[in-house]
């Protein structure tokens, strides 16, 4: 494995700017590992949906020739230029294939950019491709997506976490320095837990969904996945800002990220442990590894307070009715009628409303089909109230436990997810089991805060990465980056260098059976 | 098949009509609703879309300020309160003309809420209709059904869709329960929906185009014995785009409910179509109070926040409300309370407007429009705006007679080729050559022999009875086919015959 995929962002991003390689080496370097390891659906990581080989290089080419010319053609570059990074494939590319993960897109070009991706171009970062994730980022293993499972690079039978599997497990495998997620109940965090990467869910409004395919449009948020908290600040900043085209884009959005990360401290800061995101139902090596955290920050001159927020624990029934309910609306559109795939009925009368059904009974698959009837069921009349109602209040009550807790604590902390990566298949049939990857997760996204999930060791029992989440309030995205910097500085320091040096050596995929 | 019917008077007897209205009005503004596309009428389908207005995934919406401050005018001149916070909410439907599956529109709180319009009917009094909201949604595509002998879905072989109209603002207007109305119920409605579409092309938020769909009507009717408090079932008469379609859909309605009623059988709640052709509804689709749209708040977008201040610097824009204007131009044209109000139950005041304003007396504009012209439209079935004349065909056919090219009878004919599509009324003169004979020595020969004809006639005007030229001045029209000027004729007669004037 060649040294230059190793490295940070950051830390390309300084040798591209010094000239001590280039872009195309760069991104030559990640996509030669893709090509090593990605595999396919039945074998290796299989992070990418699709391999965006000629633009990624002609775009690190543009950067060097850019580079080469000096003046302002130079000066001009942004100084992620010529960084690669992955996309999650519900973000819409122009030029290459968006599938969701559904079959319902195979073959669906874009004919416009998302927000974030017009920001990624005009920084110049090479776009490696698109990656893998739960069919329309429902799910929290990635074993929903309709074109196979991504496996987790930590160990090849293990789940890498969902809906943005693909996109951690991606970086977890050296295959791009950074990528592009969806957060709408721990998308981004928990792939971030099971992988042993750094994954940031921004303040609801703080960076554009237009173009980011709507699962939950109340909760959903894109964010950075990457391998150190200031890579993260480095591409949160730059997707961040105001859009025109989103109407819950905030007009002034968290600033100083970078900054935050790269002067890291937590003397005098209050961290407040959440009571009721522990305990019973976490893994025992989560836990311990926790504990560890909790005692770092301490020891770095950090107060440790505990909180409770009492209502945390209805959030995860609140969610799972007001994200079908979002869901069972937003995917309303996808019925053969204009773009994506259409599916006649194979006899009877070819109507309308049968080619929509087929289209649909055919494009999806059951968990997206299990929410879409959750969901209309919830938002129908008679039901409301009881349902999608109910759930708008407890939201309230959640947001109302962290206006509290905030009022005792700085940043509030927790392990990211119960658990540490489980096996492919082990929690395929109980979605109730599934859904409880998220329990820690999902109050940030119902009450709009930023949460950022950073390696916190690796389980005794199984030797598999944990997360730590911190969360913060709206708006505060910086003491994300502030606390997560310190507690990472402090934890390689104990490891001897990042958790991914611990992680097993990958085998190119020419070499390994069909899973 | 049609329904039975019984007669109007019949229905009136035995029932209480009682009504309400849906009117959705397109505002104009140059974008759509929730994109940046153009908001333009009659473009090559599907050219005036984005990919907000397609539904691609991954697009949010934004929501149009000058759409919704026509709303907020809208509500202003319908006498509302305006919400000074207001959500969108998504309705769900399944259907092709809607690229989402679902229309963004409001549920429960509309923009603009309890106001009232005071309606003038033809005799001079003043019928008041509450109106209970006014909300802002989006219009749909418009489908065409193809290969079918009806136009309509069923039997069609196959349908277009065009997307141009996807996402075009509406303002949707509904009233409360309109009691009262008894006979008077048909011409309230044509009325009532006059009355909207006068204040909404007044206020510049539409263009107010009946026939382009820029306003259209959903009519609810239902019937009850008189002393019944509670409403009887109501239909929906669906998209009715005229006001005389208003009127005889809802006396239709009136008449069709009434016979249903009569044979002791009961009215299924439904929506109606409306056929010109038939001058009947046939039954649409049934329609439940319990249709399930599942509403719930649309979270793309935030609350429309409208504060006093925005409020009412937008009321200190409203124009000239529409009966202050109607008082004006009364006196401005100098007519006569009936003929002003024959001119507004015509629908022909803005015509006339704008007739004047483009250089004819308000006589001259009077004299067309509430005579060749409303004469032709009743003759066709159709409202006189809805014939095709514009006031400059009236201003220049006026000026044609003024100048002699033309005379009245002429004048007919000339405009039976503008509306034949020749051109303006000048081409129209020059290629049926209509121009009045004006050759006083084409005329005498017929004057002669005119005149020879009728000797006993030519005696009595010699002797002085110089009324009697009429016959002369009818025969030498008759050999002329009405292209003499008859003012020149009668003085070429008397002259002939030496008789002074």
């Amino acid at each position: 494995m060649t040294e230059l995929i190793k490295h940070s962002a950051a830390t390309l991003a300084a040798m591209l700017a010094a000239k001590d390689v280039s872009a195309v080496e760069v991104t030559q370097a990640h996509l030669d590992r893709i090509a090593a390891v990605d595999g396919d659906a039945d074998r290796g990581v299989h992070a990418f949906l699709h391999v965006n080989t000629d633009e990624a290089l002609a775009v690190a080419a543009d950067v060097d020739g850019r580079r080469a010319r000096g003046g302002a053609d130079a000066e001009d570059l942004h100084e992620m230029a010529g960084v690669p990074i992955a996309v999650k494939d519900l973000i819409v590319t122009v030029g290459q294939p968006t599938t969701a993960g559904s079959r319902i897109l195979q073959g669906w070009h874009s004919p416009y950019d998302a927000t974030v991706v017009k920001k990624l171009r005009t920084a110049r970062m090479p776009i490696l491709g698109k990656t893998n994730l739960d069919e329309f980022a429902m799910g929290s293993s990635t074993e929903h997506s309709a074109y196979g499972p991504t496996r987790n690079p930590w160990d090849l039978d293990r789940i890498p976490g969902g809906s943005g599997g693909g996109s951690a497990a991606a970086v977890a495998a050296f295959e791009a320095p950074l990528a592009l997620g969806t957060d709408t109940g721990g998308s981004i965090r928990q792939p971030g837990a099971v992988t042993g990467t750094v994954g940031v869910k921004p303040t609801y409004g703080g960076v554009s969904r237009y173009g980011a395919i709507a699962m939950a449009s109340s909760l959903d948020q894109i964010g950075p996945v990457s391998r150190t908290v200031l890579d993260a600040a480095l591409l949160h900043e730059l997707i961040g800002g105001h859009d025109p085209h989103d109407s819950t884009s905030l007009t002034d959005p968290s600033t100083g990220l970078v900054a935050a990360a790269r002067t890291g401290n937590v003397q005098g800061l209050r961290i407040g442990v959440v009571k009721e995101l522990g305990g019973e139902g976490y893994q025992a090596g989560v836990l311990a590894r926790f504990n560890e955290s909790l005692d770092l920050l301490r020891d770095a001159g950090a107060e440790i307070v505990e909180v409770s927020c009492p209502n945390f624990v209805y959030a995860l029934g609140a969610y799972y009715l007001i994200m079908p309910s979002e869901a069972s609306s937003n995917l309303a559109k996808f019925d053969g009628v204009r773009f994506g795939l259409r599916t006649l009925p194979k006899d009877g009368p070819m109507t309308i409303e049968r080619v929509m059904a087929s289209t649909r009974a055919a494009g999806f698959g059951d968990e997206v089909k299990r929410r879409i009837i959750l969901g209309t069921y919830a938002l129908s009349a008679g039901y409301y109230d009881a349902y999608y109602g109910s759930a708008q209040k407890v939201r309230t009550l959640i947001q109302r436990d962290f206006d509290a807790a905030f009022t005792q604590a700085d940043v509030l902390i927790s392990p990211t997810s119960p658990t540490t990566a489980f096996r492919l298949g082990e929690k395929l049939d109980d979605p109730l089991a599934m859904y409880l990857n998220d329990v820690a997760t999902i109050p940030a996204n119902m009450a709009g805060v930023p949460g950022l999930s950073i390696p916190g060791g690796l389980a005794d029992e199984d030797g598999l990465p944990v997360g730590i989440q911190l969360l913060a309030p709206a708006r505060e995205d910086a003491r994300l980056y502030r606390v997560g910097a310190v507690l990472e500085g402090l934890l390689e320091e104990s490891w001897g260098g990042p958790i991914l040096n611990m992680a097993p050596e990958l085998v190119a995929t020419q070499t390994m059976e069909a899973k | 098949m049609t329904d039975a019917t019984l007669s109007f008077d019949v229905a009136m007897e035995k029932f209480d009509p009682v009504l309400g209205f849906e009117v959705h009005v397109e505002l104009n503004t140059a974008t759509k609703m929730f994109s940046s596309a153009p908001n333009v009428f009659g473009d090559e389908p599907n050219t005036n879309v984005n990919e907000v207005d397609l539904g691609l995934p991954g697009v949010l919406p934004v929501v149009n300020r000058k759409a919704v401050e026509s709303s907020i005018k809208i509500g202003l001149a319908l006498n509302c309160k305006i919400a000074e916070s207001c959500t969108f909410a998504r309705k769900h439907y399944f259907y092709p003309d809607t690229p989402k599956n679902f229309q963004t529109s409001q549920y429960d709180d509309p923009i603009a809420y309890d106001g009232h319009l005071d309606v003038v009917l033809s005799d001079g009094s003043i019928f008041r209709v509450e109106i209970e909201r006014a909300h802002m949604e989006e219009d749909a595509g418009k489908l065409t059904h193809m290969g079918g002998a009806t136009g309509r879905i069923q039997g069609a072989d196959f349908s277009l869709v065009d997307y141009n109209r996807a996402g075009v603002p509406l303002v949707e207007i509904v009233t409360k329960p309109i009691e009262g109305a008894g006979s008077r119920a048909p011409e309230l409605a044509k009325a009532y929906v006059a009355a909207v579409r006068e204040i909404v092309k007044n206020l510049g938020v539409s263009d107010a185009k009946m026939e382009r769909g820029n306003v259209r009507c959903d009519a609810n009717v239902s019937l009850r014995p008189y002393g019944q408090e509670k409403f009887g079932t109501r239909s929906e008469t669906k998209n009715v785009n005229s006001l005389r379609a208003v009127e005889n859909a809802v006396r239709f309605e009136i008449q069709r409910h009434a016979a249903v009623l009569d044979s002791g059988n009961t009215i299924v709640q439904e929506t109606r179509h409306w056929h010109e052709d038939t001058k009947s509804t046939t039954s649409g689709r049934p329609k439940s109070d319990a249709d399930d749209y599942r509403y719930f708040p649309e979270p793309d977008l935030l609350p429309i926040l409208a504060t006093p201040a925005w409020v009412e610097s937008l009321r200190a824009e409203l124009p000239e409300p529409p009966a202050a204007r109607r008082k004006r131009l009364q006196a401005d044209w100098g007519y006569t309370d009936l003929e002003f109000r024959d001119v507004v139950n015509a629908g022909v005041m803005d015509e006339i407007e704008e007739t004047v304003a483009a250089g004819a007396s308000a006589a001259v504009a009077r004299k067309w429009w509430m005579g060749e012209i409303a004469r032709r439209a009743k003759l066709a079935d159709v409202d006189p705006v809805g014939l095709g004349v514009t006031p400059a065909v009236v201003v220049e056919l006026d000026a044609l007679i003024r100048s002699g090219a033309i005379n009245d009878k002429l004048a007919r004919e000339v405009l039976d080729g503008v509306l034949a599509g020749e051109g303006a009324p000048a081409e129209v003169v020059q290629t049926r050559g209509l121009a009045v004979v004006s050759d006083d020595g084409a005329l005498q020969s017929a004057i002669d022999t005119a005149l020879a004809a009728q000797p006993e006639v030519a005696d009595k005007i010699r002797a002085g009875k110089i009324q009697a030229v009429g016959a002369i001045v009818g025969g030498v029209m008759k050999v002329t086919k009405g292209q003499a000027d008859a003012g020149r004729v009668r003085e070429l007669i008397l002259k002939t015959l030496g008789v002074e004037a």
